[in-house]
């Protein structure tokens, strides 16, 4: 076995681990620090698959932002130093069950398809490629996530900032 | 002027508005006047530009159509289907071009007469920028030339058409009547898509001209000509309920809840002749028998829409069936094959019809100011019992009134009775080569029942004395924001604009610019072919005039003899008609019938599952152990046992639907993922061996 | 394609695309597991989450297997764009239905059923 495979199993073993802890754990804090590891082993996944820029927005972007959010979230909205924190569960039977057929489909497609692999492409870094790509076939689309990142923005403070003390007296 | 040019302009009209509504939308509150003024002069240059592509393309280019597009998704060659990929394009041809002009028009003066008519309105910057919102999706759909396009502006006249309709969304029947139309235009949208989605499927293509060169070299969806028909009558869906054609036009006079200025642009001119406009951009595919449907379709919508007006009393009912009616007119004349007829009738309905609309607006709005003077609340002021007399006090509006109505109820020397006679004419000829005599019958009689409520409301609204001398001398006519737009019309309304030869059109522009399109369907099913149609329709024209003329006069006489003159009294006539009366005055019970089945079906669906919970499931469980008793009691009996286990057996199977049927109705959307979740498993297995 | 049991230990030793698409169905079914059965918002959320990183794991292990190449990058870095603004937008939501309802499980806020 050598070193990648070492790796690989390694960074794999971690996120379906943390992402087990995340679905399962009772405690909705613990849940939250263990996606915060998926993401980490996610983002060791996206390396070994020479993929070093998008690795490293994975871990600005969900490390940074999105878990924080996520945090701030559940800290905002749950009683901390009471037992609140346990989260019910819903249709536990029938989603366990249906998540465990989908998955096994998902598992019997992946490996059963024969997928035109082109075998040992070796790669430098992708930042250039992806500068270059994000400023020429790919410039509408970025413009439209800057907007759009833009009205997500406005919009979620415009939405958390509503006073509604005052919107109840109405 | 170049085609670019002309590509350009087409360009600025479609997106202009889209600015506007922009502009107004984010900004139209800190603007000066709440910026109506920008709404209004974005729609005056759109109206000028499409001036400018009329006359330049029926001058210089009248028999070129002029396609801009791209290529928005390329899929390549896709195994097992071929080539697939989805352009986007506009195209400017005679029927886009008038379309266009029609369009801009009534909307620009449906903006000038709204800064009049919502003036001090709560959102008053919020209506001009859904009016902006409407143009826009409508010129879309005008100047399109792909289905997908279309379907995506349809949808958007849809929305901008719930949002006008709601406008007053505080009034509860202003929201019902908001959702009302968008849901019964949901169903003949979804018709409309799977219309669209057999076209899709079997040509790989949206767009108009290589679906119609496809259809015209032979292929057709899955090799039979009755899929061919099902696809032209599916996108007709579409238009039956845009169109507010039978029997989904119980919209169209409950969005009369809207501002009268909306009605005008929307419910009467414009989206609703969108039905029309589709009908006419895939004439070219309709197969005979979808033809014929449509022709029936319209014929009935006609009768209906004409039988209602005749005892509404309130004054934008009446014209709002006397829209349905005459939409059903032009449907019907399309699906004659009276296409130019249709088309034309589309055009000077628009500004007849606006015109009535803006007029009632007019006098609703003087009636509201004399009674919010008098406070009030109670009369109200669309009903023509409590008007009467108006004519001395608003002269402007009752002279244009005057005109419209002639111009609707088909008088020589009006655009309606060129366009009207065209349609009769076509009716005729269409019986006499195809012997269905049903038609031209009942057409001539809808122009007469046209004539007589158009009339009785005329006359009911304006002749006479007023109902209440009270408040009379506080009825003053409308400012010059909204009398100027009527006169506009009016002149629109009068017969020079489109031929100069009063008693026919033939020989004007009209007739020249558009043209039936040439049928491309497989010859065993196409329609009556244009020839010989033209030719029966040319030996019946004179013997239309003569009918259309005297038929509609003798509706003008017979609503002056019984409304005006009052020499037969208007409530012996409704006892003598009796239960008919009443059948016409609730609108034929369409909305009962709708309320009973669709709405109380669903209702009673969920009552029957709660009834089996109740009663079946209680049932079984308390009665568990009598039953239990009663099974050994009888056991030796094997004509008992058999009964019994069928009782049994039927219970617990309703009980087990009731379970179930209980289980879906759970209001929670994780829920719902699960059944999603299911259903994709079951796909899954069912196409795994595909 | 047929494995046969003797091959296994080889397979296992040299990590490919599907060992990624595993991975990632993995990932996907347990956040559809948390998508379906927490009544928590947030937990939901975590879930949508681990739904878009699997995706994303597909996407950049396609980049590196087949001859998608760097677009299959781009469209996992706008994946990840349209999750920030996802979370950013859900959260406020979030934010919203706990002052108004006091609560933050999904099955008690019902209103729009009424």
């Amino acid at each position: 076995m050598d070193l990648y495979a070492f790796f690989f199993y390694f960074f794999a073993v971690l996120t379906v681990g943390s992402a087990f802890v995340v679905v399962f754990s009772r405690n909705i804090i613990y849940s939250a620090f263990a996606l915060m590891f998926t993401f980490f082993g996610v983002a060791a996944l996206y390396v070994l698959l020479y993929a070093d820029f998008v690795a490293v927005t994975q871990l600005l972007v969900y490390v940074g932002g999105i878990l924080v959010l996520i945090i701030f979230g559940v800290m905002l909205t749950t009683k901390v130093f009471s037992v609140e924190m346990k989260t019910g569960t819903l249709n536990l039977l029938p989603a366990t069950l249906f998540t465990a057929i989908i998955a096994g489909m998902l598992i019997f497609v992946f490996s059963a398809t024969d997928w035109n692999v082109v075998p040992d492409q070796e790669w430098d870094t992708t930042v250039y490629g992806i500068g270059a790509l994000l400023v020429n076939e790919f410039i509408l689309p970025m413009q439209v996530a800057g907007v759009l990142l833009l009205v997500a923005m406005i919009g979620a403070v415009m939405m958390a900032a509503r006073d509604w003390t005052k919107l109840k007296s109405k | 002027m170049t085609s670019d040019t002309l590509i350009q302009f087409a360009l600025y009209i479609l997106f202009l508005p889209l600015l506007g509504f922009l502009l107004l939308i984010f900004f139209g509150k800190r603007l000066p006047r709440q910026g109506d003024w920008i709404a209004t002069g974005i729609l005056g240059v759109t109206l000028l530009l499409s001036l400018i592509i009329l006359f330049v393309k029926l001058l210089s280019y009248p028999a070129e159509t002029f396609i801009s597009q791209f290529t928005w998704i390329d899929f390549g060659d896709v195994p097992f289907i071929g080539p697939i990929s989805v352009e986007l394009g506009i195209m400017l041809d005679n029927l886009s071009v008038i379309m266009l002009v029609v369009v801009t028009l009534v909307s620009f003066l449906v903006h000038v007469f709204s800064i009049g008519y919502m003036q001090g309105d709560v959102r008053y910057s919020r209506y001009f920028a859904y009016l902006g919102l409407f143009s826009f999706s409508m010129l879309g759909i005008v100047i399109t030339h792909n289905f997908l396009m279309m379907y995506i502006f349809w949808e958007l006249v849809g929305l901008s058409s719930y949002l006008l309709i709601g406008h007053w969304y505080e009034k509860k029947t202003a929201s019902d009547a908001a959702k009302k139309a968008f849901i019964v235009n949901r169903i003949g949208d979804a018709g409309m898509f799977v219309g669209i989605m057999i076209i899709f499927v079997t040509f790989s293509t949206f767009t108009f001209e290589k679906i119609f060169d496809s259809i015209a070299v032979g292929t057709i969806p899955f090799g039979s000509e009755a899929w061919l028909t099902a696809a032209g009558i599916l996108i007709f869906c579409g238009a039956i309920g845009k169109s507010a054609q039978f029997p989904l036009h119980t919209w169209l006079p409950d969005a009369m809840e809207g501002p009268t200025p909306v009605s005008a642009l929307i419910h009467a001119a414009t989206m609703v002749a969108a039905g029309v406009y589709l009908i006419a951009r895939t004439f070219t595919i309709m197969t005979g028998d979808a033809l014929m449907v449509i022709t029936y379709i319209g014929l009935i919508t006609a009768i209906i829409g004409a039988v209602i007006a005749i005892t509404q009393f309130d004054i934008k009912k009446v014209l709002a069936y006397s829209t349905i009616s005459q939409l059903g007119y032009m449907v019907m004349a399309l699906g004659t094959g009276a296409f130019t007829a249709g088309f034309f009738h589309l055009v000077t309905h628009a500004s007849f019809k606006a015109g009535l609309f803006l007029g009632s607006g007019s006098v609703i709005h003087a009636m509201h100011e004399a009674l919010h003077k008098k406070h009030d609340h109670q009369t109200d002021p669309q009903d023509i019992r409590n008007m009467g007399g108006l004519k001395k006090k608003m002269p402007v509006t009752y002279l244009t009134f005057l005109i419209f109505t002639l111009a609707i109820s088909g008088v020589p020397f009006t655009s309606g009775f060129l366009s009207k006679d065209e349609i009769l004419a076509g009716t005729l000829g269409f019986a006499s080569v195809t012997g269905h005599y049903l038609v031209p019958v009942l057409a001539f009689l809808v122009a007469g029942l046209t004539a007589f409520y158009m009339f009785r409301l005329l006359i009911l609204t304006f002749h006479g004395d007023h109902a209440d001398s009270s408040r009379e001398n506080d009825i003053h006519e409308s400012p010059g924001v909204m009398t100027i737009p009527l006169i506009i019309f009016a002149a629109l309304s009068l017969w020079f604009f489109y031929s100069f030869n009063p008693f026919g059109a033939s020989s004007g522009w009209f007739y020249a610019a558009i043209e039936r399109p040439m049928s491309v369907v497989p010859s065993v099913v196409q329609p009556v072919a244009a020839e010989v149609f033209k030719d029966a329709v040319h030996h019946a024209h004179t013997l239309a005039m003569v009918l259309s003329i005297l038929i509609a006069g003798l509706g003008i006489l017979f609503a002056f003899v019984v409304y005006h003159f009052r020499r037969v009294d208007a409530d012996r006539l409704k006892n003598a008609a009796g239960p008919l009366y009443d059948f016409s005055y609730n609108k034929l019970y369409f909305d009962e019938m709708y309320d009973r089945s669709v709405v109380g079906g669903t209702m009673g669906l969920s009552n029957l599952s709660k009834w089996f919970d109740d009663t079946i499931i209680d049932g079984i469980v308390n009665g568990s152990a009598a039953i239990t008793r009663w099974w050994s009691a009888f056991t030796g009996r094997f004509d008992n046992v058999v009964i019994d286990g069928l009782v049994n057996f039927s219970a617990y199977f309703t009980g087990f639907i009731g379970l179930i049927l209980r289980k879906f109705q759970t209001g929670k959307v994780q829920t719902y993922i699960v059944f999603v979740i299911f259903s994709i498993i079951v796909f899954f297995f069912i196409f795994r061996t595909l | 394609m047929t494995y046969c049991i003797a091959q296994i230990p080889q397979w296992l030793a040299e990590p490919g695309l599907t060992h990624f698409l595993v991975i990632s169905a993995i990932l996907f079914s347990l956040g559809l597991l948390a998508v379906l059965t927490r009544r928590n918002v947030i937990m939901v959320l975590m879930g949508i989450e681990l739904l878009l990183n699997s995706a994303n794991i597909n996407f950049i292990a396609f980049a590196r297997y087949t001859t998608l190449a760097l677009d299959a990058h781009l469209i996992a870095l706008f994946v990840i764009i349209l999750a920030a603004a996802e979370a950013a937008i859900a959260l406020a939501i979030v934010l919203n239905i706990y002052q108004q309802f006091s609560t933050v499980n999904v099955d008690e806020v019902s209103t729009l059923r009424e």
